[in-house]
C-alpha cells in the first residue's frame, strides 16, 4: 500500500494519469448534470490541481488554457444552467483581473489601499456615458451612443483613465503611509462614489442615483455581444493577458523595487529607488486592470450605477488579496475565484436551500439570518482568522530564489573562482609588500 | 447671500455644537487608541453603533414594562448610559484580546485588516439581532426628553432666523463636555491614567517600571470603548434613528476630527470634533447657495474627506499636535 501510494506520490506519470481521470470525470460530470453546481466547481478545482503538478510551466499553461477555454465552456453548454455558470466564471475573470491590480499596489508595494473599486467604477462609467446617449447631455458634438465596435478602444481608454486617476490619488497621498493611507484611499473611494452618485446636476453626466441603462453591448465582426458565454472568451484573454504582464511585472525591475518599497522605504531610497515613481506606477497599473474590468463590467451589465461601488465591493477585493496571500500571484487567483464563487454561487445555493426547507416547513430558518445577507460577517470573520492564523494566505508568495551554485555552475567552477580570487589577493598582497 | 447664510446661522451653530460633540468623543476614542497603540482602531465606529442599539434596546425594554412612564427622565438616562457604556466598553477589551493582542509585533498591515474585520463582523451581528427581533434593522429609539426651545435671536439682531432646538440637544452637549471633562481628569489626575500615558511614552520601559501593559492596553480599550458607546447612546437621543451601518461614515468623520486635532492628542480631538460638526452643517446648509446650486448638501461628507487629504498632506501632525521626527 504504502509503496503504491509513494509511487503514486512521486510518479509523474501517475500524476498525470490522476490528472486526466479528474478532469475527464468532473466534465462528464458537468456535461450530463443538468444544473449541478458542484460539479462546476470540481471542473474549476483541476486548474488548482493543475497548479501543483510536476509539469513544465509551458505545459501547464496550454492545458490550463485547453480547459479554460475549450472544455469547460463544452462541458456546460449541454446543461440548462450554461449562462449562469458562465456568468459566474465571467465574475470569476473579472474580480481575478482587479485582485491582480489590487496585489501589486497592496501585495508588492505594500500600500494599503481601501478605495480600490472607484478604479473599477471610474472604468465602468466611462463606457457606461459614452455607450449610451448619457454623453450628449455634455457634449455638443458626436453622435451618441457609440456603436459597439467602440469597446474594444474604450478597453484601453478604460485602462487609461484608470491609470489617470491612480496617479490623481497616488500624487496627494504618497506623503502620508500605513494606516493613514487607507484612510485616505477609503475617503477617495468614498468621495468617488458620493460624486457619481450627485453628478447629475448642474449637467446631466452620470444620471445620478438612477444610475446609466441600456448600454450599447460590445459588437465584433457584426455581432453583438450579448450573452455570458461570449463575455467569457473576452474575459479569459484579459484575464489571462493581465496574469501575463504581472508575472513579467513582478520579475522585473520595476517589480523589485516595489518589493524594496515594502519592506523598507528609506533603505529603498537609499539604494537608489525613486520612491514617488515607483509607488505612482504601483497605484497607476494597479489602477489599469480595475479600470479595464470595469469596462467590461459596464458592458456585461449594460447598466451601471452608485451602488455597485461601495466600500463592501473594495474590501471584497482585499479579502480575496489576502486569502490568497499577500504579494502571491497563483494564491489571489485562487483567492479571487474562491470569493466570488462563495458570493455568487455558494451563499445563493444555500439561500435557495434553506428557503425551500423552511416553505416545505421542514426546517425554518429567520429570514435575518439568510446566508446572501450574512456577506459582511463572512468576510470579517474570513478577514479575522486568516490575519491571526495565517496572515501568509492559502498560497503564501515566494521571493524568486537563486541557487548560487547553479549560476556559477554554467559560466566556471567554484574551484576556479577561488583561484582567481587568491592570485587576485596574492596580486595585491605583493604590490603592498613592494 | 451673505445675508442668508448669516440668518441660518444660529441654527447651523446649534446644530453644529450637537454634532460636533459626538464627533469629539469619538475622536478621543481613536485617539487614546493611537497614543497608545500607534493603530486606527476602525472597529470603533462600530462601538459606538453597538452602543446606540444597546441604548435603544434598553430603553425599549423599559417602554415594554412602563417604566419609562413613571420614572423620571435623568435617571433612565443615567441607566441607560451607564450600562451601555459598561457593555461597549466590555466589548472593546474583548475586541482587543481577541483581534489585536495577538498581533502587536505583526505588520500594521494585518492589525489593520482585522480591524476592518472586526468592523464587518459588529456591523452585520447587530443587523441580525436586530433583524431578528424588529423584523427590519433600522430601529426608532423611544424619546425619553421631548420639548423644543427656542432661541430668540431675531429680538436682538433683527435679521437673523431664530433658531430652534430639541432639550435632548442641551443634554447631549452636557454628557459630552461632562465625559470629556471625566476623561481629562482620568488621564492626568489618577494612577491608571498615569499608567496610560507611560506606556504610550515608551512600552517597553514602562514595562520595566512594573506597569502591566497588557492590563493598561485594556483599560484603555474599555475607556475609549465606554465612551464611544455612551455617545452612541447620546446620538440616538438627538436624532432618533439608527441603523447597523451608521458607525462607519461617522467613524470616518470622528477619525477625520482626531487627526485635525492632531492624533493622540486628547484636547486636539475635542477640538478637532467641533471643527469638523460645525464645517459639516454649514457645508449642508450652505453649500447649495453658495456654489450658486452646482453642489448641494450631498456634497456635505466629501468636505470630511477632503479636509482629511489636505491636513494629512499639509500638516499630518494636525492643529495641536507635534510634528514626529521619524528616526532611521
Amino acid at each position: 500500500m504504502k509503496i503504491l501510494l509513494n509511487s503514486l506520490l512521486y510518479h509523474k506519470k501517475a500524476h498525470i494519469l490522476f490528472f486526466l481521470t479528474y478532469v475527464l470525470v468532473t466534465s462528464a460530470g458537468l456535461y450530463f448534470a443538468e444544473t449541478s453546481v458542484l460539479s462546476f466547481l470540481l471542473m474549476l478545482f483541476s486548474i488548482f490541481i493543475l497548479y501543483f503538478l510536476k509539469l513544465k510551466d509551458k505545459v501547464k499553461w496550454i492545458i490550463g488554457i485547453g480547459i479554460l477555454g475549450g472544455l469547460l465552456p463544452l462541458a456546460a453548454s449541454h446543461g440548462a444552467a450554461y449562462q449562469s455558470y458562465m456568468e459566474v466564471a465571467v465574475f470569476v475573470g473579472i474580480y481575478v483581473a482587479m485582485a491582480l491590480g489590487l496585489n501589486i499596489v497592496v501585495g508588492f508595494a505594500g500600500l494599503l489601499d481601501l478605495g480600490f473599486v472607484a478604479f473599477f467604477a471610474v472604468g465602468a462609467y466611462t463606457y457606461g456615458i459614452f455607450a449610451t446617449a448619457q454623453a450628449s447631455h455634455f457634449i455638443p458634438f458626436g453622435k451618441f451612443p457609440l456603436s459597439g465596435e467602440s469597446f474594444w478602444v474604450f478597453l484601453f481608454i478604460g485602462c487609461f483613465v484608470a491609470a489617470l486617476f491612480g496617479v490623481l490619488l497616488g500624487i496627494p497621498v504618497l506623503r502620508v503611509k500605513g494606516d493613514y493611507l487607507a484612510i485616505v484611499t477609503l475617503g477617495f473611494g468614498e468621495i468617488i462614489r458620493i460624486v457619481f452618485n450627485n453628478l447629475d446636476k448642474p449637467v446631466n453626466i452620470t444620471n445620478g442615483a438612477m444610475g446609466i441603462s441600456s448600454i450599447t453591448p460590445p459588437k465584433i465582426f457584426g455581432i453583438s455581444l450579448i450573452y455570458p458565454n461570449q463575455f467569457y472568451y473576452i474575459v479569459l484573454v484579459i484575464v489571462l493577458s493581465v496574469i501575463f504582464i504581472v508575472r513579467n511585472l513582478e520579475q522585473s525591475k520595476i517589480g523589485r523595487a516595489w518589493k524594496a518599497v515594502r519592506e523598507n522605504e528609506i533603505a529603498a531610497q537609499a539604494m537608489g529607488i525613486p520612491l514617488v515613481k515607483t509607488k505612482l506606477t504601483a497605484f497607476a497599473i494597479g489602477a489599469s486592470f480595475s479600470g479595464m474590468m470595469g469596462v467590461v463590467f459596464a458592458a456585461k451589465q449594460t447598466f451601471v450605477d452608485p451602488t455597485s461601488f461601495t466600500l463592501l465591493e473594495s474590501t471584497n477585493i482585499l479579502v480575496m488579496v489576502l486569502l490568497g496571500g499577500i504579494g502571491s500571484i497563483p494564491g489571489v487567483i485562487l483567492g479571487a475565484a474562491i470569493v466570488t464563487i462563495l458570493n455568487l454561487q455558494v451563499l445563493t445555493e444555500l439561500t435557495n436551500w434553506l428557503n425551500g426547507l423552511s416553505t416545505s416547513g421542514i426546517f425554518s430558518i429567520p429570514d435575518a439570518l439568510s446566508p446572501v445577507k450574512m456577506q459582511r460577517f463572512i468576510f470579517g470573520a474570513l478577514l479575522i482568522l486568516f490575519a491571526l492564523f495565517r496572515s501568509k494566505g492559502l498560497l503564501p508568495a515566494k521571493n524568486r530564489k537563486y541557487d548560487a551554485e547553479k549560476l556559477t555552475a554554467g559560466e566556471v567552477s567554484n574551484n576556479r573562482i577561488v583561484v582567481v580570487a587568491n592570485e587576485k589577493m596574492e596580486s595585491l598582497n605583493g604590490g603592498q609588500e613592494a | 447671500m451673505l445675508a442668508q447664510v448669516l440668518q441660518t446661522l444660529p441654527q447651523v451653530l446649534i446644530d453644529g455644537l450637537s454634532l460636533g460633540a459626538v464627533y469629539a468623543v469619538i475622536a478621543i476614542g481613536y485617539t487614546m487608541v493611537y497614543g497608545i497603540l500607534e493603530l486606527i482602531n476602525f472597529a470603533h465606529g462600530e462601538i459606538f453603533m453597538t452602543g446606540a442599539f444597546i441604548g435603544t434596546a434598553i430603553l425599549l425594554t423599559f417602554t415594554g414594562f412602563g417604566l419609562l412612564s413613571f420614572m423620571p427622565a435623568i435617571l433612565v438616562l443615567v441607566i441607560v448610559l451607564l450600562v451601555t457604556s459598561i457593555l461597549t466598553g466590555l466589548l472593546g477589551m474583548g475586541i482587543e484580546r481577541i483581534a489585536y493582542r495577538p498581533l502587536r509585533n505583526a505588520p500594521k498591515l494585518i492589525t489593520l485588516i482585522t480591524a476592518i474585520g472586526v468592523s464587518f463582523l459588529l456591523q452585520d451581528i447587530v443587523r441580525f439581532i436586530t433583524e431578528l427581533k424588529q423584523g427590519n434593522y433600522i430601529v426608532t429609539a423611544p424619546e425619553i426628553f421631548s420639548g423644543q426651545m427656542k432661541v430668540k435671536v431675531s429680538s436682538i439682531l433683527p435679521g437673523i432666523h431664530d433658531a430652534s432646538f430639541k432639550i435632548t440637544f442641551l443634554i447631549v452637549i452636557a454628557v459630552a463636555f461632562f465625559m470629556m471633562f471625566g476623561l481629562n481628569l482620568f488621564v492626568n489626575r489618577t494612577k491608571y491614567g498615569m499608567a496610560i500615558r507611560a506606556v504610550a511614552q515608551d512600552r517597553e520601559t514602562a514595562a520595566l517600571m512594573s506597569i502591566n501593559v497588557n492590563k493598561v492596553i485594556s483599560i484603555t480599550f474599555f475607556v475609549g470603548s465606554a465612551l464611544g458607546g455612551a455617545t452612541g447612546v447620546l446620538f440616538t437621543m438627538q436624532y432618533g434613528t439608527i441603523d447597523p451601518y451608521i458607525g462607519f461614515i461617522l467613524g470616518i468623520k470622528a477619525f477625520t476630527a482626531a487627526v485635525l486635532g492632531g492624533i493622540g492628542n486628547i484636547r486636539g480631538a475635542m477640538a478637532g470634533g467641533m471643527i469638523i460638526g460645525m464645517l459639516e452643517m454649514f457645508a449642508a446648509a450652505n453649500l447649495s447657495g453658495l456654489t450658486g446650486g452646482i453642489f448641494g448638501a450631498e456634497y456635505k461628507d466629501v468636505f470630511a474627506f477632503i479636509i482629511l487629504i489636505v491636513v494629512l498632506i499639509f500638516k499630518p501632525e494636525g492643529l495641536f499636535g507635534k510634528a514626529i521626527v521619524e528616526k532611521v
